[in-house]
C-alpha cells in the first residue's frame, strides 16, 4: 500500500492540494463577474420586490383598518345623532305634555271662572229681582191689605197719614217675623 | 459503444490525481496549459448559467411572481433567510446576496460531479474553494474590523472571558483557530469532498471495466459495481448539496462572529 503510494506520488507530476494559478485567477474572475451581476442587478431588484410584496400587504391591511375605523366612526356618529334625536323627541313630547296639561289647566281655570262669574252675576240679578220684587210686593201688600181692610171695615180711612203708618208697622212686624223665619 | 470498447481496450486502473488534470482544449491538448480546460470551460459555464437564470427569470418582476420569478426568489429567500439571518440576524440581510451568490456558485460548480458525460467538479480542483475561502477569510476581517476598529476586534476575537492565567493558552489557539485555520479547513473541506466524490465514481466505474477486462466472468461483480456507482452519484448530490450549504453558513457564521460583541 504505502509502496504503491510512494510510486504513485513519484508518477503524478500534480499535487492536488497545491492549487493552480492560472485556476485562482480564471475562477476570481468568473467569481467576480458573478458577484458582480448578481449583487448589483438581481439581488437588490428581489429586495425591493420583496419590499414592495410587504408594503402592498401592510398597505392593503393598513387601508382596511383605516377604512374599518372610519366606518365605526361614522357608526358611532350616527347612533350619538340617533340618540341625541331620541332624547329631542322625548323632550318635545313632554314639553308638548305639559303644554297641553297646562293649557287644560288654563282652559278650566278659565271656564271655571267664567261660570263663577256668571253664576255670581245671576245670584245678583236674581238678588236684585228679588229685591225689587220684594219692594213692589211690599208696596203691593199694603196696597193690598189697605184695600182689604178698608172693604173690610167698610169704611175709608180718611186719615192717610195714620192708615200708613199702620201699615208701614204692619210690615215691618212682617218683615221681621219672615226675617226670623228666613233665618232658620 | 465506441467509448466503451475504447475503454474496455484500455483501463487505467486505480485512478490516479492525473485523472483530476485534463488536457488543455485551447491549445488541444497540451498538458501543462490549465488557461482553457474542461474545468476552467465548466466555471465559465457555471457563472454564465447562474447569469442568465436570475436575469432572465428576474427581467420583469411582478408583485405576484411567476413560476421562474418565484423560483429564482425561493433561491435567494432560501439563503437570505435561513442562513444569513438566521446566522447573524437582522444585520444579516446585507449580507444576503453575497451569500447568495457564493451558494449558487458552489451548488452549480458542485453540480458538474455528477452531471452525465461531465462528471467532474471544478471545486475538485483546490484552486476554487481555496479562492473562495480567501473571499470569505478577507470579508470577515475586514467586516469585523470596520464594525469594531482594528484593536477592539482584535481584543474581542482573541481574548476570551477567561482568568487571566489561561489567557497565555487560549490566546494563541484562538488565534491559530481563528486566523489561521478557517481559510484552510473551508477550502479543503469543500475540495476533498468533491475530490473524493469523483474519485470514488472513478473507482468504481473504472473497477467495474477493470474486473471485466481481467476476467469475463467477473460480470456479476462489475454489475455491482456500476449499480454502486449509481448509488454513490445519488450519495454525491447529497454532498454536493450539503457541502455548498456548509460553505455558506460557515461563511455567514464567520461574518456573525467578526460582528459579535463577545467572544
Amino acid at each position: 500500500m504505502v509502496n504503491s503510494l510512494v510510486v504513485l506520488a513519484a508518477e503524478t507530476e500534480h499535487n492536488p492540494i497545491k492549487p493552480i494559478w492560472q485556476e485562482i485567477v480564471v475562477g476570481g474572475i468568473a467569481f467576480v463577474i458573478l458577484c458582480y451581476v448578481l449583487m448589483k442587478f438581481v439581488f437588490p431588484q428581489m429586495e425591493k420586490t420583496f419590499a414592495a410584496r410587504v408594503d402592498a400587504i401592510e398597505g392593503g391591511i393598513k387601508r382596511a383598518e383605516a377604512a374599518q375605523a372610519e366606518a365605526n366612526q361614522l357608526l358611532e356618529q350616527y347612533r350619538a345623532q340617533l340618540a341625541e334625536a331620541r332624547t329631542e323627541a322625548a323632550r318635545i313630547r313632554d314639553e308638548a305634555r305639559a303644554d297641553a296639561e297646562g293649557i287644560r289647566q288654563d282652559v278650566l281655570a278659565k271656564a271655571r271662572e267664567e261660570s263663577d262669574r256668571i253664576i255670581a252675576a245671576g245670584r245678583e240679578q236674581l238678588a236684585a229681582q228679588r229685591e225689587s220684587i220684594v219692594r213692589d210686593l211690599r208696596s203691593e201688600v199694603g196696597t193690598l191689605a189697605v184695600d182689604l181692610a178698608g172693604r173690610i171695615v167698610g169704611e175709608s180711612l180718611a186719615d192717610e197719614a195714620r192708615s200708613r203708618g199702620t201699615v208701614e208697622r204692619f210690615i215691618a212686624e212682617l218683615d221681621s217675623a219672615g226675617s226670623t223665619n228666613g233665618r232658620r | 459503444m465506441a467509448v466503451q470498447s475504447m475503454v474496455l481496450a484500455d483501463v487505467p486502473f486505480p485512478p490516479s490525481v492525473e485523472d483530476f488534470y485534463l488536457p488543455s482544449i485551447l491549445p488541444w491538448g497540451e498538458h501543462d496549459n490549465y488557461w482553457f480546460t474542461k474545468i476552467t470551460a465548466l466555471v465559465w459555464l457555471t457563472t454564465a448559467l447562474i447569469i442568465i437564470f436570475f436575469l432572465v427569470s428576474y427581467r420583469k418582476p411582478q408583485l405576484v411572481p411567476t413560476k421562474k420569478q418565484w423560483i429564482a426568489e425561493s433561491v435567494y429567500g432560501f439563503v437570505r433567510n435561513n442562513v444569513a439571518v438566521e446566522m447573524i440576524g437582522p444585520a444579516g440581510v446585507r449580507f444576503a446576496p453575497y451569500l447568495t451568490t457564493l451558494f449558487t456558485f458552489i451548488l452549480l460548480n458542485n453540480f458538474w460531479g455528477i452531471v452525465p458525460f461531465v462528471q467532474i467538479s471544478p471545486n475538485s480542483h483546490i484552486a476554487f474553494p481555496a479562492m473562495l475561502a480567501a473571499v470569505s477569510y478577507v470579508m470577515f476581517i475586514w467586516v469585523g474590523i470596520r464594525h469594531h476598529g482594528f484593536v477592539k476586534y482584535m481584543k474581542v476575537s482573541l481574548i476570551p472571558p477567561a482568568p487571566w492565567f489561561i489567557l497565555p493558552l487560549l490566546i494563541p489557539i484562538e488565534f491559530f483557530s481563528t486566523f489561521l485555520v478557517r481559510p484552510f479547513s473551508l477550502a479543503v473541506r469543500l475540495f476533498a469532498n468533491m475530490f473524493a466524490g469523483h474519485m470514488l465514481l472513478l473507482v468504481f466505474t473504472l473497477g467495474g471495466f477493470a474486473m471485466l477486462n481481467a476476467n469475463a466472468w467477473f460480470l456479476p461483480f462489475s454489475l455491482v459495481s456500476w449499480a454502486m456507482t449509481i448509488a454513490l452519484t445519488f450519495l454525491e448530490f447529497l454532498v454536493i448539496c450539503l457541502q455548498a450549504y456548509v460553505f455558506t453558513v460557515l461563511t455567514a457564521s464567520y461574518v456573525q462572529g467578526a460582528l459579535a460583541d463577545e467572544h
